[in-house]
């Protein structure tokens, strides 16, 4: 049992033509498998967690009710690209684990606007956002050193707050770059095959051997985005991530969630607004680089 | 349909149920139909003459059955025996296109066995068409086939079904052209009407354009009714 099926072609050359399905399952069972240990570990093992410093009331004070996380248009796209990406997996998977229908102009319908979605969030995230925000940093990987040490029972001092978004959100987000690059630049030249409004077809646009490749990479993206999509859903609906997840439908966290898991000095927030401000207060904030990285 | 040999070995369930002429797919080339990621036949050097103009989905085979439009004019129901029990479908509902699974021409899965065909009393007494064009003078696939059964109340067609093969990958009940010669007089002018309405959004490939005038003309004369009596009807290019 082979990760790829081959195919001789035509001028008797072995050549791979796309990744074996059985490993659609492997990412599904990989996927639960992660639930089952991730919600295990924290239902009965888990330490409650532990933050160096302490924020002190003249700034948390300073600190709007509502804290502007992600900008109507962040939103958006995200929810956009969210939709395109659920079409993109079911269109691609369903049909290969015998639910049948045409699914191919679905297929690429929905590449195209994740394309155009992630050449927009591109844009919009080098010039109009805090672009460094969701990489990680030096302290980022000071305290993964602290954090792991700590869960191996050394004594080493507590992480700091966080930034805007935790190591593992940035790492997630370096994960999603390349599954999704992967899968949508092999994506956009598979599409000169299957007749669309596009290119005209040209199937010997790359020798037999590269278009195998080709393939192989699209599929390999397409079952880690399996993994990938169901890991981020399962953080989306756990209790202690729900005011990120509400942050990203109503642009907002709570004051308290912020001074809880985040560090003031690190993701700025502190405005002269009153503590009464709301999501709406977002646009002036963007404008001043205290909202949004992605 | 078939040779004398053939109809005394084969059965009307092999006939519809036949794998596509495709000589990429039938060479053993790794071809989307075979699993894999091409089709040889729909590039522009492809050897395409034979194939689809109409319904293509990355694979342009076509179905190669003679009897399969006659079964889906007469509304016939296929009978199949599945490891869950009988199931019965409309014989239009036994094809598929490579839209909805590239690598069968039918819904037949593995361990499904097509026990019976029956046609219906429906359309008992009606007129039948069957008209078929293929390369050679002696048995042959077919290069395209249309089948109609149509009742008429004096001159005006009354009800009809009608069904193309040849021209995609499953055989085509063509309901558009149905519901525009109902009623109409079976003429020229009704079958010109039908012939221009069945290859709407026919897209040929290198060497196959000739199936559209083919198409357009087969329906022309399966409505007029050619070789029954009914008016003649001359071939447009």
């Amino acid at each position: 049992m082979g990760f790829l099926e081959w195919a001789t072609s035509p001028w008797g050359r072995l050549v791979p033509i796309h990744i074996a399905w059985f490993l659609i399952w492997v990412a599904v069972i990989s996927g639960f498998l992660f639930f089952v240990v991730h919600a295990t570990y924290l239902r009965y093992f888990a330490k409650p967690r532990e933050f160096a410093g302490v924020i002190s009331p003249a700034v948390a004070v300073r600190i709007p009710e509502h804290v502007p996380r992600h900008s109507l248009t962040a939103r958006l796209f995200h929810w956009i690209m969210a939709a395109s990406m659920f079409t993109l997996l079911f269109t691609a998977f369903l049909p290969k684990v015998g639910v049948q229908f045409p699914w191919v102009t679905y297929h690429w319908i929905a590449g195209v606007v994740l394309t155009a979605s992630i050449l927009f969030h591109i844009i919009h995230a080098s010039f109009f956002m805090d672009f460094w925000a969701i990489w990680p940093d030096r302290i980022d990987l000071r305290d993964a050193w602290r954090r792991m040490g700590r869960f191996a029972g050394k004594r080493e001092p507590p992480p700091d707050k966080f930034a805007k978004y935790p190591l593992e959100n940035k790492l997630y987000h370096g994960a999603i770059i390349a599954a999704g690059l992967s899968a949508i630049v092999t994506g956009v030249f598979m599409m000169s095959r299957v007749r669309t409004v596009f290119f005209p077809r040209n199937p010997y646009l790359f020798s037999d051997m590269t278009w195998g490749m080709m393939y192989v990479l699209h599929g390999l993206a397409g079952v880690g985005l399996i993994a990938l999509i169901m890991v981020h859903v399962y953080f989306g609906l756990r209790p202690e991530k729900r005011p990120i997840t509400k942050s990203m439908i109503f642009g907002w966290m709570s004051r308290d969630f912020y001074l809880k898991e985040h560090d003031p000095k690190r993701w700025v927030v502190e405005t002269s607004l009153s503590p009464s401000s709301s999501a709406s207060d977002s646009k002036g904030l963007e404008g001043r680089g205290l909202t949004d990285a992605v | 349909m078939a040779s004398p040999q053939i109809r005394n070995q084969g059965t009307i369930g092999g006939n519809v149920s036949q794998d596509t002429r495709c000589w990429y797919y039938r060479s053993g080339w790794p071809c989307y139909r075979a699993g894999g990621n091409i089709c040889y036949a729909d590039t522009p050097e492809g050897r395409n003459r034979e194939h689809a103009i109409l319904h293509a989905d990355r694979c342009v085979a076509v179905n190669p059955s003679d009897s399969a439009p006659a079964l889906i004019a007469l509304d016939a129901k296929f009978v199949i025996r599945t490891r869950k029990g009988e199931r019965v479908v409309d014989a239009e509902d036994y094809f598929i296109g490579p839209d909805i699974d590239i690598t069968r021409l039918h819904i037949l899965q593995p361990g499904d066995l097509l026990t019976a065909i029956r046609i219906p009393s429906t359309w008992a007494g009606a007129q039948f068409y069957f008209e078929k064009i293929r390369d050679r003078n002696v048995w042959d696939f077919p290069l395209m086939n249309v089948a109609s059964a149509m009742a008429t109340s004096g001159d005006r067609i009354e009800r009809i079904r009608i069904a193309v093969n040849g021209a995609a990958a499953r055989p085509l009940r063509l309901k558009v052209v149905e519901d525009a010669v109902r009623g109409k007089p079976r003429n020229a002018a009704t079958g010109e009407i039908a012939g221009k309405l069945a290859v709407q959004g026919a897209v040929p490939l290198q060497f196959n354009a000739y199936k559209i005038p083919l198409m357009r003309n087969l329906v022309k004369r399966a409505i007029i009714g050619i070789g029954t009596g009914a008016e003649e009807a001359t071939w447009d290019s």
